[in-house]
């Protein structure tokens, strides 16, 4: 309601005050920003953009101590990209699921099941996967995979248990939910108009949804899938308990890793110094990406509900 | 017709269903197994003592959380001391004065926001905190947490402040209330229990949080003396004696996420319910 | 006279009923259509002229919660009974909804083609094939340069038209239309009823239609619904000219409606 408001003290200072508090959140991103460059500085200066592609990390104090953070980059990328990929069928499955099949009494309670697991506190996670999943892939899991597929460099090795795959399995459990949620968002914002023409053109359910639902829906759910990349780049407490923390760049999934924040995490309670401003200088990184990500997925995720259509029949 | 290529469509039809109904169970069999495995380790271990006492060293009985437990509470209530105010008259500016650049760069932030993995805020609070205090603090967790609550508090406030019908505002303003009056005392009224459903979701998550609390509220084998001492919580001591050797401390890890998961999912699961029934009575 | 019946009446509905979830909104419907000619269903909103037609292609239940039950004959076979798909039904029986609706994520000639593409068939010569539903629809002047545009580009009453040449391309026996001028502008609509004419006596057309003057326009035959119920069945002239049931004269003399 604009208009009338000018001239009131009162009202003045009650705008005044939210506008101040609202522009905290702005001002709190730029911080982060501001103060994680601050405190990496000593690292920043030291290595340039080499502590991008660093290879070598080494915090003991001396002549060898050397910093570099391609290892953690590549165990952060190794670790999500296999979640997403364990994850992203999955989870499309079940919004499809959800928001195409499923009749209306089995809807509500499976998207509120799956709802839960995301509540599930990513240090309980690390819990399970490192008593209960763990032993399961130990016994099971690994051993079949290095008889059958061995031969590929992805699974050499022998599997010691805090590996990449156990943290990428866990990870991917604890993503699917945020995928699927959104997804089932984004194929609800189709049209049911545009169902409707595909089945009584006598389309099947399936080929309804493949060919008009998911091209409509599909930078939405291109946008569904980064915010679950998002999340998993970040994840710390599972993948901190799970990975084994060994600034390793190797192919197989039976090697221990560590991803960017499972290192801080694991570390900076006891660094000193130099290797401070290097735990710190990671944390920078790590925003710098998941802050790209998500401007990227929510343009992605806004532009579907930009697109015309109507929420169909009543 | 084509009454063979029909089959063949019926038949792929029919995969594809049969597949996505699998997916759905793939994903429930890991919340079922995980609830159920807390529930029969956690059981076996939770006491009375667990509430009443004390961290022990590994060996000794009677070992508890209580201190973990008064600390994850007096974290959340720091955080929620912080992060609702601040969320809340966030929210209010963005659906009663918004619909300006100002509006769409703070949304656009408090979206982003969202996304800044939790450790981050923990090293933001450490960098700007917990140096210049000189420790670990309650204060600091509180703070790291409250930065995670802030998008969510805001975004509801927000989309409930703009549900709520104009006619209100009208109504309030027409008896000749200043606006921030209105706003305060008929506008978030209305709104205010759909926001409190916010601010449980928002708690709920902080909750279950640990690694933000890992370098600012750190841990503490005892009672804290003040908010501005290191400060033990429920997250962080699971966290602990996960990698314990011992197996007394491990059944302590699984008690205490029994704990943490019933709290966590009550919260959850009441938001909702009061979600729905605000929902179905406002039919 | 049973068989010749069947032959005369393309679809014969018997005793349909409809519900939404507990909402009894069709009681019984007996009604036939005439082979071949335009059947107009008019009555005041709400009574269930829509659903009847979406109940002739089994579209009806595609909505969560509804459901039907009751006999259709489609040439003399009943599309309800068991062991009947209804993606074969629909495959029979076109429909043009009220809205258009192309699909905004395929260019306008795969918009025509959609329907071949969905059931597997293919064409020898699809682009004689778009050409041609295109010309039946007498969108083909106004879009033979932007063939491969969205079909979400073009003006509702082309999208309207485009929606029909979708229909057409299946070459189905029966097409039903939703109130499909009902979005649309008088020019639109003109030309829309222009083409009911076209295709008049080569299938079989059922139109709601909430305009009488257009079913006065188009149709053959006119039904009037009122509350579920189907209350007068006859040919468009008696039934305005000369309406047996008070209650179509009061619809038709704009008393109620």
């Amino acid at each position: 309601m604009p208009g009338w408001r000018i001239g009131n003290l009162g009202d003045r200072l009650f705008r005044g005050i939210a506008a101040t508090f609202a522009t905290i959140i702005v001002v709190v991103l730029l911080v982060i920003a501001v103060a994680l460059t601050q405190a990496s500085r000593e690292t920043l200066s030291a290595y340039g953009f080499g502590f991008v592609v660093g290879q070598d990390w080494n915090p003991v104090e001396g002549a060898n101590e050397v910093y570099g953070a391609l290892p953690f980059v590549w165990g952060t990328l190794v670790t999500s990209f296999l979640a997403l990929a364990l994850a992203v069928p999955i989870s499309v499955g079940i919004a499809v699921f959800i928001a195409e099949l499923a009749p209306e009494w089995i809807r509500t309670p499976t998207g509120f099941v799956v709802e839960l697991l995301a509540a599930v506190p990513s240090v309980i996670y690390g819990l399970w996967g490192f008593f209960v999943l763990r032993p399961v892939l130990i016994e099971h899991v690994d051993p079949a995979l290095s008889r059958w597929l061995g031969f590929l460099p992805f699974f050499r090795g022998a599997p010691l248990g805090n590996d990449v795959l156990l943290a990428s399995v866990v990870l991917a459990i604890m993503i699917l939910p945020t995928i699927s949620s959104v997804s089932r968002e984004i194929l609800r914002a189709v049209p049911n108009t545009l169902r409707e023409a595909a089945l009584a053109l006598g389309a099947t359910k399936w080929e309804m949804i493949r060919s008009v639902v998911l091209p409509y829906a599909k930078s939405g759910l291109t946008g569904a899938v980064i915010l679950g990349l998002g999340r998993a780049l970040g994840e710390t407490m599972a993948v901190t308990m799970l990975v084994g923390n060994k600034p390793s760049m190797s192919l197989s999934v039976f090697e221990p890793a560590a991803t960017m924040a499972s290192i801080i995490a694991n570390q900076y309670p006891e660094a000193q110094g130099r290797q401070h401003s290097a735990l710190t200088e990671i944390g920078l990184l790590l925003f710098a990406l998941t802050l790209v990500l998500n401007i990227l997925a929510r343009l992605l995720v806004w532009r579907v509900g930009r697109l015309p259509g109507d929420a169909g029949r009543a | 017709m084509d009454l063979a290529g029909y089959r063949r469509r019926r038949l792929v039809d029919l995969a594809v269903r049969g597949a996505c109904v699998a997916a759905t169970l793939v994903a429930v069999v890991p919340l079922v197994l995980i609830l159920g495995y807390i529930v029969v380790k956690g059981g076996a271990a939770l006491s009375p003592a667990f509430f009443l006492e004390l961290p022990k060293p590994a060996g000794e009985t009677g070992a508890g959380m209580a201190n973990a437990i008064v600390g994850t509470l007096t974290l959340v209530g720091l955080a929620c001391a912080f992060g609702v105010p601040l969320g809340v008259f966030a929210g209010i500016y963005l659906a009663e004065f918004g619909d300006n650049w100002l509006g769409t760069v703070i949304r656009f932030c408090s979206d982003v926001m969202a996304g800044v993995p939790s450790i981050v805020s923990g090293l933001f609070v450490y960098a700007l905190v917990v140096v210049p205090m000189g420790r670990n603090s309650a204060i600091a967790g509180g703070l790291a947490l409250a930065m995670l609550m802030l998008p969510t508090v805001t975004r509801t406030t927000e989309e409930l402040l703009k549900l709520v019908p104009n006619a209100l505002r009208e109504a309030a303003l027409a008896l000749g209330v200043p606006e921030w009056r209105t706003t305060l005392w008929v506008v978030l009224r209305t709104a205010a229990p759909g926001i409190a459903t916010g601010v449980v979701l928002a708690v709920a998550r902080v909750t279950g949080e640990t690694a933000p609390l890992l370098f600012t509220s750190l841990n503490n084998n005892g009672w804290a003396d003040g908010i501005d001492q290191p400060t033990a919580s429920l997250t962080v001591q699971i966290y602990q004696y996960a990698g314990s050797p011992f197996e007394d401390q491990q059944a302590q890890a699984w008690a205490a996420a029994l704990v943490l998961v019933v709290v966590v999912l009550v919260l959850n699961i009441s938001a909702r319910i009061l979600v729905r029934h605000r929902v179905a009575g406002a039919r | 006279m049973e068989a010749d019946d069947d032959k005369r009446y393309k679809v014969r509905a018997i005793d349909l009923h409809a519900w939404f979830g507990t909402s009894h909104s069709l009681k019984g419907i007996t009604m036939d259509l005439v082979d071949r000619h335009v059947t107009a269903i008019i009555g005041p909103s709400g009574c269930g002229k829509s659903t009847f037609i979406r109940c002739l292609n089994r579209m009806h239940e595609v909505v969560s919660g509804a459901r039907a039950e009751g006999t259709v004959l489609l040439d003399g076979e009943n599309i309800y009974a068991s062991g009947i798909d209804a993606v074969l039904v629909r495959r029979r029986v076109g429909m043009v909804f009220q809205k258009p609706n192309p699909f905004p994520t395929m260019t306008i000639r795969d918009n025509v083609l959609a329907g071949l593409k969905l059931n597997g068939l293919r064409t020898r010569d699809p682009d004689a094939l778009v050409e041609r539903c295109l010309r039946q629809s007498a969108l083909w002047e106004e879009v033979k340069e932007q063939l491969h545009k969205s079909g979400a580009s073009l003006s509702g009453g082309q999208q309207q038209r485009l929606c029909i040449a979708r229909t057409l391309a299946l070459e189905p026996e029966v097409i039903l239309m939703d109130e499909p001028c009902s979005a649309l502008d008088p020019i639109a609509t003109a030309k829309i009823e222009e083409l009911i004419h076209e295709l008049r006596g080569k299938y079989t057309i059922a139109i709601v239609t909430h305009s009488m003057q257009q079913a006065a326009r188009v149709s053959d035959f006119t039904a009037f619904f009122y509350l579920g119920e189907l209350i007068e069945y006859g040919d468009t002239d008696s039934i305005f000219t000369k309406p047996s049931n008070p209650r179509t004269e009061d619809y038709l003399t704009g008393r109620f409606g």
